[in-house]
């Protein structure tokens, strides 16, 4: 630990901050700076001065570990429009601009904060969250009231986000890792292992979370991901068909599966430690043999086929997964390739080898939780082209392409391992409604509905957020402002003139949705300027590729 | 009520004096409230404005036929009395009356009510009905005190240069450009401006104003000589090439909207500093009600929001209005900018 005593000539003028004050700048820092190092230099020079009580929950916050709501966000609002007087319709149409909720808390309270209030620290307030959540209501409106009034609007802020949300500035749990590392003398990998697991922000002190003396060896710690770049081309220039293997390519969570020293260790691509999450691998500690890593797909089955990537996100956000989401999203591991075997680096043997043993480890188990990714037999590129227009009836987003006799790499390497992905669908379409975004897009339209004709009406069917660059985010906020009907709510109706082409992996029938089909990962692939509103598709287009492409 | 001023096509007109206000088309008369380019358009006739925004016009839109009058010097328009008042918005910014047997009416222009000591102390006046801007129409808009604002914005420039970084300030460059490098001047003993800010700048200090001077950047300004300076540019240098001869730097941009995070966040800005030309929610509760008006038009800005508030809360009876204004000033339109002048300084 750095003793402050003997550092004073270099402590920033942060020394004047504490408690609630010090962790809303850290998160003023954050959200501001858009490069991992400043954030990272942000949490160093956090973890340096603040109280070992605050450090332990700023790390269970960015590790998801925040207590369970104390007061739901009707009730602050109500609270909220009860001191400032406000007609309620008025607090929407500022969270509509804000586009956060404990932001407009924030900005619509009054100043009240007396200069020389004293903050009382994170924990404070994260500890009465948790010791008034079965209290009365009027005790919990007391204590958010009370707070309210000795802080100011940036503390309101993080005080209202750690009671409703989660801040999303961009810090991942590597970030966290990396500054617990410069600010203790253990290693990144063995911080990462020691702050995932089940550990309780009230009962655990920074000491027990961080000791150094412990030397425990990290068993968990995976290796690099390999990473294929897309096939822009056609796979002739690939060369033989017979030097490579084709698997389908799946759409869930790339995932590295570890059995070490008898434990069993689940790591996301994004690095994340995530065994907790997926309970239907527990057997698996039983099932493989120790010293193994496994590359592969985390990824929803049902009856031996994948399902569509939209079930796996109502898993992975939860912190408990109960039984009825082990019962509509069963996870299995497709397994692509094999890095360690009987505790041995294996990255160097070329792939058929190491997919032999693979096959050799996974095939006996037959077990629901662990399957082989299958391989796909063929001939010749065309037939493989043949079989690739079929990957929208596997769920299967194309096929990837991996050299028999490559070396599993460290990142994304162009070469030995590609992925051929198939085209998006299509389809023209004018914008009707558009809706505020929030965050960054606080304050510009950016959130379309749209719709394809039907006879001489317009009917909806999707919306869509993404794909366009933010100078034309911007020229169709001010469309909309200059164009838009209704005047109150967050939804404006457009005069529809503008024609997008919206692409999208699927489409499935859907009685949701009055135009009956639902579509999957739509986004805005081409602002059609070149188009008019009669020229879009129709509704009979859409049923044509429901009835082509629909499950 | 009669309506002294109508709603066009060209924009605010008075039938009976014959003349426009801030007109967007160009018409034969028209009178200025200020120099902004949604509220100062090409091709007129005939221009009437304050004193001072006659040489901002003229750099702005070249020669014309300009006639210009003192606050509170009231000329006759085909039998109306007609008379400017300081808006407080930026320099020369003027609210227009206007009177006919007994009746006045009052377009504001924008306006702020905090006096910048450069743009002339906002006078709310009393009057029948008054129409008003809104650009920042909604409760989540409460300014800082402005020295308070200038304060953090001289403790990041001293931060900046700790870290050796020079410290790029985005301000519109008429009126917050003026602002923000009167708070600043002691900061630096140059302090660099882009040339929209330059030409702006000095024009100003040519026709008598005791401004600060500032350097102007070229391209033959050398890039050690800027290490760990001030650089004051308008919004639209942002993101351009022209940037990189700084490196390394911090972005803080001078606007209203940067009071929500998001907008900080989107701007790719390391800060943003809630200073506003134009009034904030309170600032405009308060000016409506120092005018006494009974009867409000709301142009510009949440005009929706605003008005319906206006309504319900007895303040007046309000009706929004459709303008084209706000499409060119950058703190009047979040997402736009102005266009440079010079794209190669």
């Amino acid at each position: 630990m750095i003793d402050l005593a003997n550092n004073t000539d270099n402590i920033p003028t942060d020394q004047q901050f504490s408690g609630l004050e010090l962790f809303a700048k850290l998160v003023s820092e954050l959200s501001a700076s858009t490069k991992t190092n400043d954030k990272l230099q942000s949490l160093v020079d956090y973890f340096a001065i603040a109280p070992d009580s605050d450090k332990v929950w700023v790390i269970a916050i960015f590790s998801g570990r925040r207590p369970r709501r104390a007061v739901n966000s009707r009730l602050m609002r109500d609270w909220c429009t009860e001191i400032t007087n406000y007609p309620s319709w008025l607090f929407d149409e500022c969270y509509h601009t804000v586009g956060d909720l404990s932001e407009t808390l924030a900005l619509l309270l009054p100043e009240t904060k007396n200069e020389n209030q004293i903050n009382k620290n994170l924990s404070h307030y994260l500890e009465t969250f948790i010791s008034i959540e079965k209290q009365d209501e009027s005790i919990r409106k007391k204590f958010i009231i009370d707070s309210w009034n000795q802080m100011s609007r940036d503390e309101r802020f993080v005080f209202n986000k750690l009671i409703t949300g989660s801040f999303r500035i961009g810090v991942s749990q590597k970030t966290i890792v990396n500054a617990l590392a410069k600010t203790v003398d253990l290693s990144a990998s063995v911080i990462a292992h020691r702050i995932s697991g089940n550990w309780d922000p009230v009962t655990t002190t920074f000491d027990d979370l961080l000791t150094e003396s412990a030397s425990v060896s990290d068993f968990s710690k995976p290796y690099p991901f390999y990473l294929a770049y897309a096939l822009e081309e056609t796979p002739e220039m690939l060369g033989d068909p017979c030097e490579w293997q084709a698997e389908w390519k799946w759409d869930g969570i790339r995932g590295q599966l570890i059995k070490r020293n008898n434990e069993l260790f689940v790591w996301s691509r994004g690095e994340e430690l995530m065994t907790d999450k997926f309970p239907e691998y527990f057997i698996l500690k039983d099932l493989l043999p120790d010293g193994v890593v496994i590359d592969g797909e985390i990824i929803p089955v049902v009856d031996g086929k994948p399902l569509p990537f939209s079930v796996l996100q109502t898993r992975i956000g939860r912190k408990n997964i109960g039984k009825k989401q082990l019962l509509d999203a069963p996870i299995c591991f497709f397994a692509y390739d094999l890095l360690e075997y009987n505790m041995e680096d294996m990255r160097n043997l070329p792939l058929q080898e190491r997919r032999k043993i693979l096959e050799e480890i996974v095939l006996p188990i037959k077990n629901k939780s662990i399957q082989i990714s299958e391989i796909i037999n063929f001939n010749s590129w065309e037939k493989l082209g043949e079989i690739r227009t079929h990957s929208r009836e596997m769920n299967s987003e194309g096929i990837m392409l991996k050299r028999k006799n490559s070396d599993y790499k460290v990142g994304r390497k162009r070469g030995d391992w590609w992925k051929w992905k198939i085209d998006p669908l299509t389809i023209d379409c004018v914008m009707v409604y558009a809706q505020k975004g929030s965050g960054r897009r606080s304050n510009l339209y950016t959130d379309y509905t749209f719709a394809v004709k039907d006879g001489d009406q317009l009917v909806t069917f999707t919306k869509a957020y993404s794909g366009l660059t933010d100078k034309e985010f911007a020229q169709v906020d001010n469309f909309v402002k200059r164009n838009s009907i209704e005047k109150f709510g967050p939804v404006r109706t457009v005069k529809p003139e503008l024609v997008f082409e919206i692409a999208f992996e699927g489409i499935a029938a859907s009685n949701r949705h009055k135009s009956g089909v639902a579509l999957r990962f739509p986004r805005m692939s081409r602002w059609r300027k070149d188009k008019t509103v009669d020229e879009i598709n129709t509704i009979e287009d859409l049923k044509a590729m429901l009835k082509m492409y629909g499950k | 009520m009669s309506n002294l001023v109508s709603f066009t096509d060209k924009g605010l007109y008075c039938e009976k004096g014959n003349f426009y206000i801030d007109p967007w088309k160009p018409v034969d008369k028209a009178i200025i409230t200020h120099a902004h380019g949604d509220h100062a358009r090409f091709g007129s006739k005939n221009y009437l404005c304050h004193t001072f925004t006659k040489p901002i016009l003229r750099l702005r839109l070249g020669e014309n036929n300009y006639q210009t009058l003192q606050w509170n010097e009231p000329v006759f328009i085909n039998g109306i009395k007609v008379s400017l008042h300081p808006a407080g918005h930026i320099i020369g910014s003027s609210q227009v009356r206007i009177e006919c047997n007994g009746e006045v009416w009052v377009v504001s222009g924008d306006y702020k009510t905090e006096d910048d000591g450069l743009s002339g102390k906002f006078e709310p006046l009393i009057c029948n009905t008054f129409i008003t801007e809104s650009t920042f129409g909604l409760p989540i808009y409460k300014w800082k005190p402005q020295q308070l604002i200038y304060d953090n914005i001289i403790n990041w420039i001293s931060k900046n240069k700790e870290n050796g970084k020079t410290s790029l300030l985005l301000a519109y460059s008429l009126g917050k450009a003026q602002r923000v490098l009167q708070a600043i001047k002691e900061t630096a003993q140059t302090i660099y401006a882009h040339g929209a800010v330059f030409n702006m700048q000095q024009m100003l200090i040519d026709n008598g104003w005791k401004l600060t001077t500032v350097e102007r950047i070229t391209p033959d300004t050398p890039k050690e000589l800027l290490k760990g300076t001030v650089v004051v540019a308008p919004p639209s240098a942002d993101g351009t090439p022209w940037m990189k001869k700084f490196h390394p730097y911090s972005v803080g941009i001078c606007s209203g909207w940067m009071q929500v995070r998001g907008n900080i966040r989107r701007r790719n800005a390391d800060a943003g500093f809630a200073l506003s030309d134009h009034a904030d929610w309170d600032g405009l509760l308060q000016t409506i009600k120092a005018t006494e008006a009974e009867r409000l038009f709301v142009t510009h800005g949440f005009q929706s929001a605003f008005s319906r508030y206006c309504n319900e809360e007895n303040i007046a009876i309000s009706a929004e209005v459709k303008t084209q204004y706000g499409s060119e000033d950058e703190e009047a339109n979040s997402e736009q900018s102005e266009p440079i002048k010079e794209t190669e300084v």
